[in-house]
């Protein structure tokens, strides 16, 4: 194998692992769109909250990584629980721009409290985790880890989503909303509960994610509209579509940032998102209807 | 069993229903007929509570249905099969049916009620992993009714089963409301096809604009439904 055959294979298995972190992302958005069509705007600040607590945890009160995270991951399910009680049950509703604004207000909220609170310096939890170097490749350590765990979690999401009674009314709620009430489901409990799980999957990512970033206010304007347009290449509210596009998006980010810089990477991967909003506009996946 | 009296029920501010009285006793089939536009899916959806009247009184075996949230209706035993089926076409046949045992009283009679229901519909043991939006009108008007018999129903609300189907398909339909009515399961069924039905119940209402025009045994309005054909149009 040349030298440059293995750069490939190294910005492919880049692109898979990012891949993972990426559909993590997507997938809790993605849940609370399908089950509750409400797009959270606010989706990344979410996770740069959950970026500070496991830094305060595991910086500053010296926590054990793992309960950290578990405690992160609860935090956040928590605030996405007051999201949804607070905001988005009292415009249920409402016109969906409404919607869009009041949870793009929660996004400048959370930004400028996160600002007042933390202040603007990066903060990271200043592990140094090895990279690996396998047949000539380096792969780094915390991206392996945060793939695995993003895997683990999806699985997880999907066992319960395919096992349990409450899984199944989050996937038949997505599917028809009106007739939840003949099952005997009350929509108002699902919606919380998809909530709390769309804040954990929020969670999850955070701390996966400041393994990788510093955090700062700001931090989820790098995710956020990357995790959107997932959303939205996948067919939003599809959960498999999403999957699918969240690796296609990474292996156009890795390979694409192989050949020139990273930021080409992204250039292209957002370019290819514009030509196929032309050509599929209701999602790679889309279901000819 | 189940009593309406003086039900209003509408959407906004157009009203849909007016002063409805009807009784459905323990046993019997009842049905509803009426031309396009009626209430008829109106009347069923204020049955199980899609929709909540705004005025009048409904009460299963004695309790207020008003008083129990609508989502817990299906456990005072009433089950709706909605007009054109809503099966959740993306979920297989046996998550559907899952979902239709959703219920706490019912999750625990589960494998019981899969059973009952497999034996009626052979077809969806058949087909129960496959999605229920790939398979035949026939098939899934089957699964939406076995989708409402998994809560194990004392009255089951059928909201046009004969709608869209095949001839052959429609027979079978009816025929089955023989095996469901023996089955100890009251029935309460809105039909177009109003000379089929009126030869499965024994007592029907007519519903013309909201308003009960006629109420009857099923052979008097055989009769009269013959008559009233020309100038209806049903
Ligand atoms: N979701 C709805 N919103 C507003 N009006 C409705 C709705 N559903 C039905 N209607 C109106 O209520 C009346 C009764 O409709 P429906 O109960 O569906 O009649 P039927 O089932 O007898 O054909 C009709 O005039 C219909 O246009
Ligand atoms: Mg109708």
């Amino acid at each position: 194998m040349g030298v440059f055959d293995i750069y490939l294979l190294e910005a492919l298995i880049n692109g898979v692992l990012l891949g993972g972190v990426l559909a993590l992302l997507s997938l809790g958005l993605n849940l609370v769109f399908g089950v509750i069509d409400v797009v959270w705007i606010c989706y990344a600040e979410l996770i740069m909250l959950g970026m500070y607590a496991m830094y305060f945890l595991a910086s500053v009160y010296h926590a054990p990584l793992l309960l950290a995270a578990a405690l992160s991951i609860a935090a956040v399910g928590v605030l996405g629980v007051l999201l949804h009680v607070l905001v988005i049950a009292p415009l249920l509703g409402a016109a969906p721009i409404n919607q869009l604004l009041a949870t793009g207000g929660v996004l400048f909220f959370l930004q400028s409290a996160a600002t007042i609170l933390f202040g603007i310096e990066f903060k990271n939890l200043g592990l140094r985790l090895p990279v690996l170097k396998v047949a000539g490749m380096f792969i780094s350590y915390s991206r392996l880890l945060a793939f695995a765990a993003a895997l683990i979690g999806m699985v997880l999401v999907y066992l319960f989503l395919s096992r349990t009674y409450t899984g199944a009314a989050i996937r038949a709620i997505a599917q028809d909303r009106q007739i939840m009430t003949l099952m005997g489901v009350d929509s108002r409990r699902i919606y919380v509960i998809t909530s709390a799980l769309g804040g954990g999957l929020a969670g999850l990512a955070a701390c996966l994610l400041v393994l990788q970033y510093d955090v700062h206010p700001f931090v989820g304007l790098s995710f956020g509209p990357i995790t959107f347009l997932i959303c939205v290449l996948g067919g939003l509210g599809n959960f498999l579509g999403g999957f699918v596009a969240a690796f296609v998006f990474a292996e156009i980010i890795s390979v694409g940032g192989l050949y020139l810089d990273l930021e080409w990477g992204y250039v292209f991967a957002f370019a290819f998102f514009i030509a196929m909003m032309f050509v599929r506009p209701q999602g790679l996946l889309a279901r000819r209807s | 069993m189940l009593q309406l009296t003086g039900v209003r029920a509408g959407y906004g501010s157009f009203q849909a229903l007016f002063d409805v009285s009807l009784e459905v006793r323990a046993g019997e089939a009842v049905g509803v007929i009426g031309p396009n536009g009626a209430g008829k899916t109106t009347l069923m959806r204020v049955i199980s509570g899609l929709i909540r009247p705004t005025a009048g009184q409904l009460t299963m075996e004695g309790v207020d249905v008003l008083a129990t949230p609508p989502h817990r209706i299906v456990e005072l035993g009433i089950a709706h099969v909605p007009e054109s089926r809503r099966l959740f076409p993306r979920m297989t046949v046996e998550d559907n049916l899952k979902m239709g045992g959703f219920a706490p009283a019912a999750r625990a009679k589960f494998r019981q009620r899969l059973a009952v229901v497999y034996e009626l519909f052979p077809r969806l043991r058949e087909r129960r992993r496959q999605l229920a939006g790939s398979m035949s009108g026939g098939e899934q008007q089957m699964c939406a009714i076995g989708r409402a018999l998994m809560s194990e129903p004392r009255l089951l609300l059928l909201d046009e089963p004969s709608a869209g189907l095949a001839p052959v398909v429609v027979d079978h339909v009816f025929a089955l409301l023989g095996t469901i009515r023996a089955a100890g399961v009251t029935v309460l069924i809105v039909e177009q096809n109003v000379q089929q039905v009126l030869r499965v119940v024994e007592r029907a209402y007519l519903l013309k604009a909201g308003r009960i025009r006629a109420a009857g045994a099923a052979g008097e309005l055989l009769d009269g439904a013959r008559l009233r054909e020309a100038y209806l149009g049903v």
